[in-house]
């Protein structure tokens, strides 16, 4: 059951990439991506992690996505047009995107070990408290740094936005 | 493992048969009490005092024909008011209506299934919801829709963070994020409710809840995302039939949610207002009995002629009921569903009530009051709340 799960969130995941790529509408992009963040949470569930699922909806598919697809709204902004390939594109595009793919296949297959398998929902950890816990005690200073980082970034856009006005 | 995958399966047919009879008849109940509230009448023509008229709606809504216009972008038009409906319907399989019930020897609880994570879950549907109503409004290729979308996603995303904020100080009292075990840590009495509890009364959270709810419901008078006078119909101006009866039902199931979300969060869900040692299980039948005595006075001098036999027979279904909350086999689980649908009414009540009585904000007011007023409100409740339990442990 877990299996089939995986397969299908897995392909939903990897076929609403290709769609962000591929869409011309960039409004069709941000739907697929939200596909993506979606089966995302999906798979993280599946491993046992219920908190960082939600966080996932929450944070990306739902508050992040949701500002792009208003600030796409709001600049209605329409289908790119189709120019034509460069020789170069031409040639040498899926010669390297099969490197690319072969290289990263083999470095999956060298660094991780063989002899281990997944165990869906094996992993105890992803619970609230357990992650409140983690966050407050051995992580406490990269967290403390990060809500630091994103307080500049707030007062940064607040200086932006103050500038826009005047 | 067979009987749990069966009474999961009747679970889900009851709950989702219960609920879309019951907001169709939300929506009977609006109009009747917004009419009385403007001394009118209301629906009156189908069926007595118009009960029938939701059946009607129905009926025309299926049956009307589902207009595609031909410069709308397709797939995100037809996509967005499922994704709505989906979406308002998903966060009731968290929801406990109220503790274990007994039939034939499997005892279940009321409710779809509990997560450990049961609010942030809801919080999380919810959000998705958005994008039925912004996507609704931008496929549909229609400057009305289009800016009805915009508002809309605007004030959803503006009134999460107070409306997250007020959710967490009863949970910090509570110390659980599952909706069962939060009125599990309410039980007792009223001032153990998370409105009344201490260290510190949850009354401006709840209060900022219920305000920010209206406003992630698009109720008036935070309807703006459907201004009639600005917007013709808002989002949902290209849709017809029973796409925009999605929209509809999304948006009273959305209602529902929230109410028993506030009625979960801050008062003490199913848990009666005062212990039954004091009487509080006599309450359900002395309220159905005094409204089948009602219903007896009015049939002895009805208004209308027809009123003399509907009147009658409606008191004698109040003291049937009013008897049936007796039976000692049946309480245990139909005083707590009594106490949680009396609650999460009295809620769906004041939304109507409000829709009847304040005009709608201004666009700017809406903004400043979420962030500048709701938001460190919100916060400070907060911090003070937070401190107040640290304190206390």
């Amino acid at each position: 059951m877990d299996v089939v799960l995986f397969l299908i969130f897995a392909f939903i995941a990897v076929v609403a990439a290709i769609n962000v790529v591929v869409q011309t509408h960039p409004i069709a992009s941000a739907v697929s991506l939200i596909g993506v963040m979606g089966s995302l949470a999906i798979l993280y569930l599946l491993l046992g992690a219920e908190f960082i699922a939600v966080a996932q909806v929450i944070v990306y598919a739902g508050a992040v996505m949701v500002l792009f697809i208003f600030v796409i709204m709001l600049l209605n902004a329409g289908a790119e047009v189709k120019r034509g390939r460069s020789l170069l594109v031409q040639l040498l595009g899926a010669p390297l995107l099969i490197a690319l793919l072969g290289l990263l296949a083999y470095f999956v297959q060298r660094i991780f070990p063989r002899n281990v398998t997944v165990h869906f929902g094996g992993f105890t950890g992803g619970s609230a408290q357990a992650i409140g816990r983690a966050l407050f005690t051995t992580y406490l200073l990269p967290f403390e740094v990060i809500s630091l980082l994103i307080l500049i970034a707030i007062l940064g856009a607040i200086v932006l936005g103050r500038k826009e006005l005047d | 493992m067979d009987a749990f995958i069966v009474i999961t399966i009747i679970k889900l047919l009851v709950i989702a048969f219960v609920l879309l009879t019951a907001v169709a008849y939300l929506q009977w109940v609006e109009r009747k009490v917004i009419a009385h509230i403007q001394v009118r009448p209301g629906p009156y023509r189908v069926g007595p005092h118009g009960l029938l008229q939701p059946l009607a709606d129905v009926i025309k809504l299926v049956t009307k024909e589902g207009l595609l216009p031909s410069y709308v972008n397709r797939p995100l038009y037809l996509f967005a008011p499922f994704i709505a409906v989906a979406m308002a319907l998903l966060s009731i399989a968290v929801i406990p209506f109220g503790p274990t019930i007994t039939v034939a020897g499997y005892s279940t609880w009321m409710q779809l299934t509990d997560l450990n994570i049961g609010v942030l879950f809801i919080l999380a549907v919810s959000s998705m919801g958005v994008y039925g109503i912004a996507l609704a409004g931008w496929s549909s290729n229609n400057k009305y829709a289009l800016l009805g979308g915009l508002r809309s996603s605007a004030q959803m995303i503006s009134y999460e963070l107070p409306l997250a904020l007020a959710i967490v100080s009863p949970l910090l009292l509570s110390n659980t994020l599952s909706l069962r075990d939060l009125v599990g840590s309410q039980a007792g009495d009223i001032f153990h409710w998370n409105i009344l509890k201490l260290p510190f009364p949850q009354i401006v959270s709840f209060i900022i809840f219920v305000i920010a709810a209206f406003a992630e419901t698009n109720r008036i008078p935070f309807d703006l995302p459907e201004a009639e006078n600005e917007l013709v119909a808002g989002f949902h101006t290209e849709y017809s039939s029973m796409k925009f009866a999605s929209f509809f039902m999304a948006e009273y199931l959305n209602m529902v949610t929230v109410s028993a979300m506030a009625t979960l969060l801050f008062l003490g869900g199913w848990e009666a207002p005062w212990p039954a040692a004091y009487g509080s299980s006599l309450v359900p039948t002395v309220i159905f009995a005094i409204a089948g005595l009602i219903a007896f006075y009015h049939a002895s001098n009805p208004p209308h002629k027809l009123d003399r036999y509907t009147f009658a027979a409606t008191g004698v279904i109040f003291l049937i009921i009013a008897a049936i909350f007796l039976a000692p086999i049946v309480q245990s689980w139909l005083l707590p569903l009594f106490w949680f649908l009396a609650k999460t009414g009295l809620i769906l009540f004041v939304f109507i009530w409000i829709r009847g009585t304040l005009p709608r904000f201004r666009y700017d007011q809406l903004m400043g009051f979420a962030w500048k007023f709701l938001f460190p409100v919100a916060m400070l409740n907060l911090l003070v709340t937070s401190f107040l339990v640290a304190w206390r442990s």
